[in-house]
């Protein structure tokens, strides 16, 4: 049974439980409220069921409906007769409301016998007049006695008392319609109920932590057993409350289907809801929080988002438009994304409606960031759409929303890209919860950080203070080939720094899809916590997400990790991380224009090149190296590294050695390979959007990005790599190199891609479509292997294997497929369809490994 | 006038910070605390103290003297605390000392003398003229706005 059923049915029981006794009154002492009352609630039961489409109630309920409507205008007088056809008719509804109940579906029959006395008096408009104006005295006379006919009534009297001979008018002979089994399933309690339960428990939970830890202190307690039985009841009571209160944010999301439907219908747009995380679960008083702005925010995408689908096959987009919901907890906060693949937000338009209206100075406005201007969709009463619809551009709605997210304590941002889209972020926090929480402490005073946000924790001995690398004065901690940007929690704080001389542990925490390292003194335990709100004076702080009392007594503050990180200015999104997250660069662009990617960037200097950047998550090391260290071999430059020789690459042509000294050089490693980028100077690390060029851009060249307002270069390390490696020489590999075709849509990837394979040795000829790549094959030319995007459609993904495989004889061991996220689903359909495998094509390590067991495996086959 | 005689009249809780005797109406204050220990907040305004339990319910500490412009105490001896609540939410006063209820009148009363210091004036309902001298009246909601 689904659930609006269930609702519909449990509710609908409650109701009419209630009518009963309201019509009863009402016979007894007409008036108008009881009227009212009997009239809505029959008025929605014919609502409802006319959506549900169940004629057959809808039609019992309407007859009735129109008879109590006419009592209440007064057109009816109250009789015995007019209260037995209503009350009939209310039996009636629950007969159907049993079979449906018991079968799913309305039950054969036909309600003629209770539906005609009905409409009878519905249609007996002189006869009432004239009994209206004759007052109560005189009933109906000839409506009265065709009601109190006998089948009828013995038809109901039949089916209530569950007779073997019932007749077809009441099919549903199990059991007694009145008592519900769903509606006594569940039980209406009011919230107030509920919130004085969840105060209680978290009380109580705190008090069983302070006896827990008092028996903890004394081990020869008698009470021991008693209280950790205490314990368990305690954990099961919190659990159940808990549960009592949360609910999937997917019951936000029920209506919006149906609203994206309509709008569809009505402004001829095609438009796919997808909807993510849909189980995530929130406090309820959150949830009807938040359902308001959702409904605003997806019609507005909806509405000024998405654009007709002529529009849209211009821009070279799918005719089709998406708006996808996604919702996940993130350290501590529920976060509910909603993007849509639009048109974007016209950024010049926003800016210059914020002048037209005031609210800037025109030069203040062109000074604006971008994202800056974006927030003036909040301010009320702020519009750009050229006309107002029917459905919004009223400019009332993000206003609204950001009140009313703002009053729960929430955060909206949004983001926009022209001709890629618009997604709205919403962030509410968990203050209603019980979290599991890290305490940890610093110096002499601990605090709490919420489990969930927390990835892992690192140790680093004080012996090994070295691994902890810096970079133009930022730490980063090299985490398994990657770096870890470290925060130093006194530093964020305001404390004096911690003693150096002892081991340091780093609570690795995960921000969005950026990681980073929460630099702490001491680890303690993880407890059960009831979050507290934070008081009004220190609220501003925004680095608390609130407040909590440990089992001894003492009052700790809870850690906004998120917070803590932009506040350190932090956030690292290594290029893997950015690039394999969902939403990110979604479906390629045309094969002519860039990609947009966000990373974090190494800024530095060299000769009297501008500024460049180096995505952070390439690099392996930095290192200050004396000039008078630096060998000159073969009009090469080589320095002795870690017992090994480490090529050196000027980046930048006239960079003077002896200019600098020490060097600045930035390490980059790959595999056994690695050398030395010398600069002159490294300036910071930043996050940015990166803008990949197409093809065919100065080699050395990745991409493009702005930084402080300026265009900055992004190197390629893999270019200088291989031209490192070109001189030390391939790995001992001899022979033709293999050749590997890269089909790949999205050039950001192929750009990331072709190079790496590259640089580990192989020969690559990247293609767009499968169209380019079989005529390479038809072409005559041969491949090792081929890699394919299995992102674009799995079908065309198979098509494409199995046409290699028939008509150019590549073996199913040398097709490799590639998604940006691998799921199961996507592993079992990629082995099916005769890929060796499927790997995430944003890592370019696991892509290598890849192609090489797969040459390799072919290999051993022949 | 009756109507602010009246409210100027009653019983005060009277408190000590820095020498000066403070008092606000006892109906207000909740209730009286010895020394508490009190978690500092980091990068909180420097009025702030910290929190403190009590009785599982969480109280932002108050740093009277330092609200007051008035130097850290230094005679080694612990606040008390004067709890009340404003705005549903509760608050502690830490003072130097808690005096007597006093009972005081609007014939007394006066209004805070212009020369006072500006943050002063701005928590300072007016002084009471005692026998042996001032209580300021200090305005409870003024002194938990913090600029």
């Amino acid at each position: 049974m689904d659930d609006l059923m269930r609702e519909f049915l449990t509710e609908s029981a409650e109701n009419l439980a209630m009518l009963d006794q309201t019509i009863v009154d009402l016979e007894q002492r007409p008036s108008p409220e009881a009227l009212a009352s009997i009239f809505r609630t029959m008025h929605t039961i014919k609502g409802t069921c006319g959506f549900l489409g169940l004629p057959r109630l809808e039609g019992v309920a309407h007859a009735a409906e129109d008879v109590l409507g006419r009592l209440r205008e007064n057109q009816l007088p109250v009789t015995a007769s007019v209260i037995t056809a209503i009350l009939r008719a209310v039996d009636r509804i629950k007969v159907i409301l049993a079979g449906l109940e018991s079968t799913e579906t309305e039950p054969e029959g036909e309600d003629g016998d209770v539906t005609r006395p009905l409409q009878a008096f519905a249609a007996s408009e002189a006869e009432a007049r004239a009994t209206a104006a004759a007052g109560k005295a005189a009933p109906a006379r000839p409506v009265a006695e065709a009601s109190a006919a006998p089948p009828p009534a013995a038809a109901v009297a039949a089916a209530r008392r569950d007779v073997g001979a019932a007749p077809a008018a009441a099919p549903a002979e199990a059991g007694d319609p009145v008592t519900s089994a769903v509606a006594n399933q569940t039980l209406r309690v009011s919230v107030d109920i509920l919130d004085q339960l969840m105060n209680m428990v978290g009380e109580l939970v705190l008090t069983r932590n302070q006896l827990l830890q008092l028996t903890k202190a004394d081990e020869d307690s008698h009470y021991g057993e008693p209280v950790q039985q205490l314990n368990r009841v305690t954990s099961g009571l919190q659990e159940a409350v808990m549960k009592t209160r949360m609910q999937p944010i997917g019951n936000a999301w029920a209506k919006l289907p149906r609203l994206v439907r309509d709008l569809c219908q009505a402004s001829g747009k095609q438009i796919e809801l997808v909807m993510h995380g849909a189980e995530t679960e929130l406090d309820r008083q959150i949830l009807q929080s938040i359902q308001d702005p959702l409904v605003h925010m997806v019609r507005n995408s909806a509405d000024h988002g998405i654009e007709p689908p002529d529009v849209r096959r211009g821009a070279g987009k799918p005719p089709s438009g998406t708006i996808t919901l996604n919702a996940y907890h993130e350290g501590g906060h529920i976060i509910i994304e909603i993007a849509d693949d639009g048109a974007g937000i016209n950024v010049a338009r926003v800016r210059q409606r914020a002048i037209e209206r005031g609210l800037v100075s025109a030069e203040a406005a062109a000074a604006l960031p971008e994202n800056r201007v974006l927030e003036f969709i909040f301010a009320p009463g702020f519009s750009t759409a050229a006309e107002i619809t029917a459905v919004s551009g009223r400019g009332v709605g993000m206003d609204v929303v950001k009140t009313n997210i703002e009053r729960i304590g929430g955060v909206v941002d949004v983001g926009s890209r022209a001709g890629r889209g618009t997604t709205i972020r919403v962030k509410i926090p968990l203050t209603l919860a019980i979290i599991s929480a890290l305490i940890v402490g610093n110096r002499d005073q601990a605090f709490a950080i919420p489990q969930i946000g927390i990835v892992e924790l690192v140790r680093v001995a004080e012996e090994n203070r070295q691994l902890i690398e810096e970079v133009h004065g930022s730490p980063v901690l090299r985490l398994r080939d990657h770096l870890l940007p470290l925060v130093r929690l006194d530093a964020v704080l305001g404390l004096p720094r911690s003693s150096e001389s002892r081991d340091l542990i780093i609570v690795v925490a995960q921000v969005g899809e950026a990681r980073f390292g929460l630099v702490v003194d001491e680890v303690f335990d993880t407890q059960e916590i009831v979050v507290k709100p934070i008081g009004r004076l220190v609220k501003d702080i925004n680095l608390y997400a609130g407040t909590t009392i440990l089992g001894d007594g003492r009052v700790i503050m809870i850690l906004d990790a998120a917070a803590i990180s932009s506040k350190a200015h932090a956030i690292a999104a290594s290029t893997r991380e950015s690039a394999g997250a969902p939403g990110a660069a979604s479906g390629a662009g045309p094969a002519t224009t860039g990609t947009d990617e966000r990373m974090s960037l190494l800024l530095f200097r060299s000769g009297a090149e501008a500024v460049q950047a180096v995505p952070l998550s390439l690099v392996t090391r930095l290192e200050e190296i004396p000039v008078s260290k630096i060998e000159v071999a073969a009009g090469r430059y080589l320095v002795q590294y870690r017992g090994a020789l480490l090529p050196l690459v000027p980046a930048g042509d006239g960079l003077s050695l002896a200019a600098v000294d020490p060097r600045p050089v930035i390490v980059f490693a790959n595999g056994e390979r690695a050398m030395g980028l010398v600069v002159d100077q490294i300036l910071d690390i930043v996050e940015s959007t990166v803008r990949i060029e197409a093809a065919g851009g100065r080699p050395g060249i990745l991409g493009a990005a702005i930084v402080n307002g300026a265009a900055t270069e992004v190197i390629d390390t893999y270019y200088y790599l291989q031209q490192a490696g070109d001189w030390v020489g391939r790995d001992g590999e001899d022979g033709a190199p293999q050749r590997l075709l890269l089909l790949e849509p999205s050039n950001f990837y192929r750009d990331l891609l072709a190079p790496k394979l590259r640089a580990a040795g192989y020969e690559v000829v990247a293609e767009a479509t499968p169209e380019a790549a079989l005529a390479r094959f038809e072409r005559g030319q041969k491949f090792d292997a081929v890699l394919a995007d299995f992102d674009e459609g799995g079908a065309r993904a198979m098509n494409l294997a199995i046409t290699i495989r028939e008509q150019f004889g590549i073996a199913d061991a040398a097709l490799l497929a590639l998604a940006r996220k691998v799921t199961p689903e996507d592993q079992r359909c990629a082995l099916a369809a005769g890929f060796a495998a499927c790997v995430p094509k944003a890592d370019r390590d696991a892509v290598v490994a890849g192609i090489q067991s797969v040459l390799h495996f072919q290999e051993a086959g022949r | 006038m009756s109507e602010a005689k009246e409210a100027r009249s009653g019983e005060f809780i009277s408190f000590r910070v820095g020498g000066q005797l403070l008092g606000m109406p006892v109906q207000m204050v909740q209730e009286v605390l010895t020394a508490q220990r009190i978690t500092r907040v980091p990068m909180a305004p420097p009025e702030v103290a910290g929190f403190l339990n009590l009785r599982g319910q969480i109280v932002t500490a108050v740093d009277l003297r330092a609200r007051l412009d008035l130097p850290p105490r230094d005679d080694g001896r612990e606040s008390l605390n004067v709890v009340a609540r404003d705005q549903e939410e509760l608050f502690s006063l830490l003072v130097d000392e808690v005096g007597d209820v006093i009972e005081v009148s609007a014939d007394i009363f006066e209004l805070p003398p212009p020369t006072l210091s500006e943050r002063w004036r701005g928590v300072c309902e007016g002084v009471y003229r005692l026998k042996d001298e001032l209580l300021v009246s200090i305005n409870f909601p003024a002194l938990l706005t913090l600029h």
